[in-house]
Parts: structure tokens; sequence; C-alpha cells
């Protein structure tokens, strides 16, 4: 064997090349996906810097003349932008308040039952909403609060007047946030059901032993042996903190509520969309993406440092 | 737990009773809409409007579920999603294993490259609008490819597939591939038999999406007879365009339209919960799986 070979466990580029070839064709169709749908719009919010007055295919619209951070401007100068900022920020917020606690209560509740068909029972139907389709529930939910619906029918027995509940603006956050808790509670219960398995049960009997009672092994044993979990979901959350469920608030709202209703997301689908003024919207969304993209970079930081310490 | 049962003291009882209480009334409330919805779809539509309908069905009838069949757009929606999940869910399977497979097998060259391309799009998304512009510029508006395409892989059900693709044993891999077959043909009939549960769960996950999904429709499709069923009963439900359905009710219409609405709820969502059991064992698998990995 001449010296110049490559040593046996490093074979050439070109064998390396060749025991891959089938591997390459089978990985050319995710392969042309990823670069159609997603390097392609990655390149495309180029657009937001471009001056853009109709649809012309996206390389025409990629070599039109720049307008450098124009329409950034127009959006920090617009006073709806705070309004658009608020309501993203406090549906987010006041999501996660309620929304945050619930499963995690939820689990708790869950294991502290005794009998497991009973355990199973309510999980199997609580798991259930999860699967629902968004436009099921936010039909329901648009024919439960009519003036004519089950909600009303049932506030007017009590002697109460009929409040056409969609229309209203303060009502808004309250029906979106109750409809996600119920629909996701349930299913957002699992993962910390799945931390509480990890907790040994001899520490339960060694407590019970101790004589600590049923609130007292909840707060020194459960909880601390979730907590960690609670932590990192926390700050994940936390950087999602732009990521609104437009899609639902889309179905939801109407020119009445958006006073409350309309976020940046539901901003950049109308504009972009329905009045097709697509630069702009690009604009926005660029905007967005960088302030929510900062978020999850600084979530995923604290995470790893809280991760790291929370491993005592 | 038997030690913890035996030292149960009154308090502890108290705790338990009124626990399991508030779980039973969070399954009533839970469980309660979906009912009010089945029983007012199967009663006289007067009854519902009168407030009469709130425990039991009144005046059974399936009236407004013949409207809903007869309704036009929706049979051919239903059909339309079908479709949709069918080959959406088999595009979906197949292509995140084309990418997974290779992926997950150590002498795949450029496997450290393509994996940081690939995760690269988790952190960096084009948004609403350029993956919009991007799939009209393809000319995929109003196509009905235009609901499967963009949507062809989630990276996320990707890389869980990749892991399990990764704990196949090489040996099983080395030993076919020393008998003279080829990757695709390993591939085939060696790696994806033997992964039938992840291929399971992701055929779930897809599927269950693909029938749930209105968004890319209400952007991409103008066409109604292109609609999915989501789309249809939008505008049915939601909007309350159930004028448009064009149907002709014996009855007074509008009181006909709530029961006709409820029934149109039923008929979108019952294949789902037909599925439900097998949803629930193998979603839960894959939160599993999911949190693994993260």
């Amino acid at each position: 064997m001449a010296p110049a070979d490559p040593p046996l466990d490093r074979p050439s580029l070109r064998r390396r090349l060749e025991r891959s070839k089938y591997l390459y064709l089978l990985f050319t169709g995710p392969f042309l996906f990823y670069v159609l749908f997603e390097y392609a719009p990655m390149f495309g919010v180029l657009i937001a810097f471009k001056e853009i007055k109709v649809f012309r295919g996206l390389i025409p619209m990629l070599t039109a003349p720049n307008v450098g951070f124009k329409y950034f401007e127009q959006y920090l100068a617009d006073p709806y932008f705070w309004q658009l900022v608020r309501n993203t920020v406090l549906i987010r917020v006041l999501g996660l308040a309620i929304g945050f606690p619930a499963p995690i209560i939820l689990a708790l509740m869950l294991n502290e039952v005794r009998s497991d068909p009973f355990k199973r029972t309510i999980q199997s139907i609580t798991y259930m909403p999860h699967f629902i389709s968004l436009v099921v529930i936010c039909g329901m939910i648009v024919n439960f609060v009519a003036t004519d619906g089950v909600v009303n029918n049932f506030l007017a027995f009590l002697g109460f007047e009929r409040t056409p509940f969609l229309v209203k603006p303060e009502w808004f956050r309250p029906i979106y946030i109750a409809s996600d808790v119920w629909q996701d509670v349930g299913w957002g219960s699992i993962i910390y059901l799945a931390a509480l398995t990890n907790i040994d049960p001899q520490i339960y009997e060694a407590a019970a032993i101790d004589g600590a009672g049923r609130w007292r092994r909840l707060r020194h044993v459960t909880w601390p042996g979730i907590l960690p979990t609670v932590v990192i979901l926390f700050i994940l959350a936390l950087g999602r903190i732009m990521e609104v469920g437009y899609q639902k608030i889309i179905l939801l709202y109407t020119g009445a509520t958006y006073e409350t209703a309309d976020v940046i997301n539901t901003f950049v689908y109308r504009r972009g969309l329905i009045e097709s003024d697509f630069a702009y919207a690009t604009a926005v969304g660029l905007f967005t993406s960088v302030i929510g993209f900062a978020f999850v970079i600084a979530a995923n930081r604290i995470s790893r440092a809280v991760g790291e310490t929370s491993l005592w | 737990m038997v030690g913890i049962a035996r030292a149960a003291t009154h308090g502890d009882r108290v705790f338990g009773l009124v626990n399991g209480l508030l779980l039973v009334a969070l399954a009533f409330i839970t469980l309660y809409p979906l009912y009010y919805v089945a029983i007012v779809s199967i009663s006289h539509g007067y009854a519902v409007v009168r407030g009469e309908v709130g425990w039991w069905p009144v005046q059974v009838n399936l009236e407004s579920y013949r409207a809903v069949l007869e309704a036009p757009y929706v049979l051919i929606s239903y059909r339309n999603t079908i479709w949709y999940t069918v080959v959406g869910t088999i595009v979906n399977v197949a292509l995140s294993a084309f990418c997974a497979y290779p992926l997950a097998m150590k002498f795949f060259y450029g496997r450290r490259f393509f994996t940081a391309f690939i995760v690269a799009t988790m952190f960096f998304k084009g948004g609403l609008i350029p993956t919009y512009l991007v799939v009209r510029s393809l000319g995929l508006l109003d196509s009905m490819w235009s609901l499967v395409l963009p949507t062809a892989i989630v990276t996320y059900y990707m890389i869980i597939m990749r892991t399990f693709f990764q704990n196949i044993p090489e040996e099983l891999h080395d030993s076919a591939y020393l008998d003279g077959a080829n990757d695709i043909q390993i591939f085939f009939r060696i790696a994806l038999p033997i992964s039938t549960p992840i291929i399971a769960t992701m055929t779930l996950f897809y599927a269950v999406q693909h029938w749930n999904s209105f968004f890319p429709a209400l952007i991409y499709l103008s066409d109604r007879a292109k609609y999915p069923i989501q789309l249809v009963l939008r505008s049915m439900v939601i909007e309350g365009d159930v004028a448009n359905m064009q149907v002709e009710f014996q009855d007074d219409e509008r009181i006909v339209d709530t029961t006709v609405k409820y029934a149109i709820i039923m008929v979108s969502t019952v294949p789902i919960l037909l599925l439900y059991p097998f949803l629930q064992r193998y979603f839960v698998k894959g939160i599993m799986i999911g949190s693994l990995k993260g």
C-alpha cells in the first residue's frame, strides 16, 4: 500500500461521497423542501427594505429599489404601533398568569389521587379538547356566548341582562384566555405528571412516617420535585412572549374588538394579505421576529444557567 | 404507598375528598360543552331557541344532519379534507423519514452540515408574508398542493424520528450492506419495518394537524370547491353564513340554523373523537420522547 493512501479509518472524500450516494437520493426531496419553503422565505424577508407596489414574483420583488428602513420608521411612528404591542404583551402575560399555573395545579391534584382508574379517566377527559380544531372551539365560543346562546340563556335565567360578549372589547381577553385554558390545561399537565413520576416514593414513605400530612408532603416533597421542570418551562414560555395564537384571534375578533384583540400578527395578516401591502407587513413581521428572537435567546441562556444550578 | 394509606388521618381524608370533587367538576366543565353540542344537534330547533335544551335532547330528530349533508360544499369540503389528510400525511411521513434517516446515519457525508442547515430553520423563520409570497411565486396559489407542500416537514417531528432511527443497532445495517443491499433498500426493508411505532405516531401527529388546519387554506385558497371542511365550518358556524347554504328548510330558517351549526361541528369532529383512544396513547408517548430530547 502506497504511503500516500489515507488511513483506513478515514476513507477518501470520493469514497465517502460514493458510500453516501443513495442517502443523498433519499435526502433530495427534504433538501428541496427546506430550500424552497424555509430558506427562500428567509431571504424573502428582504422585501421589507424594498419599494414594492404590486406583486411581481419574489425575484423581481427582491431586486426592486431599496428604501432602507422607511417602513420600520413608519411603523414605529404610528400611534397604533403601541396599541398593538400593548395588546400582544397583555394577552400573552395575562394568558401566562392563568394558563401557566393551571396545568401545574392539575398535575398536583392528579398526583394526589389514589385510585388509578379514576385518575386515568380524568386524564382521558381533560386531554381530549387538545385535539379539537381551533375552528370548532371558536365556533362553540361564538355560539355559546351569542345573545341567544347557552351562556346568555343561563344568565337571563339568573336574572342578568343578556350581553353580546364578543363585541365587547373588555370581554375579549377573558374569553380568549379562558377557552385556551379549557382546551389545554389537561394536555399541559402531562409534562408535570412525567416529572412527578420521577420522585422517589421512598421519600414520601419517609415523610409519612415522620408524621407529615398530605399538605406538608405536597409542600416539602412534591413541589421541590417538580420545581426544576416548572422553572425551565416558565423561562421557555417567557421566551415566546411575542407568539400569540393569532389564528385563534383571527377567528374570534371583529372590528368592534380590535381595541383589545388586535395583536401584531393579526395586523400583519390584514395589512399583508388582505390589503396586499407586502413590504410594510413584512417589515412589521421582521421587527417582531427580531424582538421575539432576542427573548428566545435570553430565555435559552437563562434556562441553561438555571438548568446547571438546579441540578443540586 | 400502602404505608401512606395506613397513616391517613381525618384531615387527609377530607383533602382527598375535596380534591376528588374538584377533579370531577373539572371533568364536567370539560365534557359539558361537547355534550351540549351533541344534544343540540339532535334536538328540535324551536326547543333550542326557547332554551329548553340543557341536559337532554328535546324532540330528537336528524333533520339538522340532513340539512348539513345537503348543504352545498359540505360534502365536497369533507372529501377535500380527506384528500388533504391522506395525501398530506403520506407526503409528511415520507419526507420526514427521508430526511431523518440520512441524518441518523453516521457515515452520511455532510451530516453535521445538513443537521445545522435544518435546525437553523427552527430559529429563523421567514414569517407569514414572505412564505405566502414564495408559495405564490411558485404558482401554488389556489392549488390543492399549497396545503401539502409548504408544510411537508415539521422539523421538530423529523428530529424525533431521527432520534428513533439513531437507536437502530448499526449491525443491522452493516450486515445488510455486506449482503449487497444499497441504503435505499436497507431503509425500506429494514429500517422502516422495525420503526412502525414511530411511523404510527408521526402519522397520527400529521393527520390530526391536517384534519384540523384552516389557516393555510384561508390564505392560499380562493376556490370554494377546494376548501377543506374547517373553512366551510368557519363560514357557517363562526361567520353565521348559513344563509349561503341555500337549503330549503321546512321550518323557519333561523330556528333550524342553530341546530345545523351544531350538527356540522359534530360531523367535522367525530373522526377525531373516534381516533381519540389511539391519539391519546401515541401523543403522550410522543410528548415523552420530545421532552427527553429537549
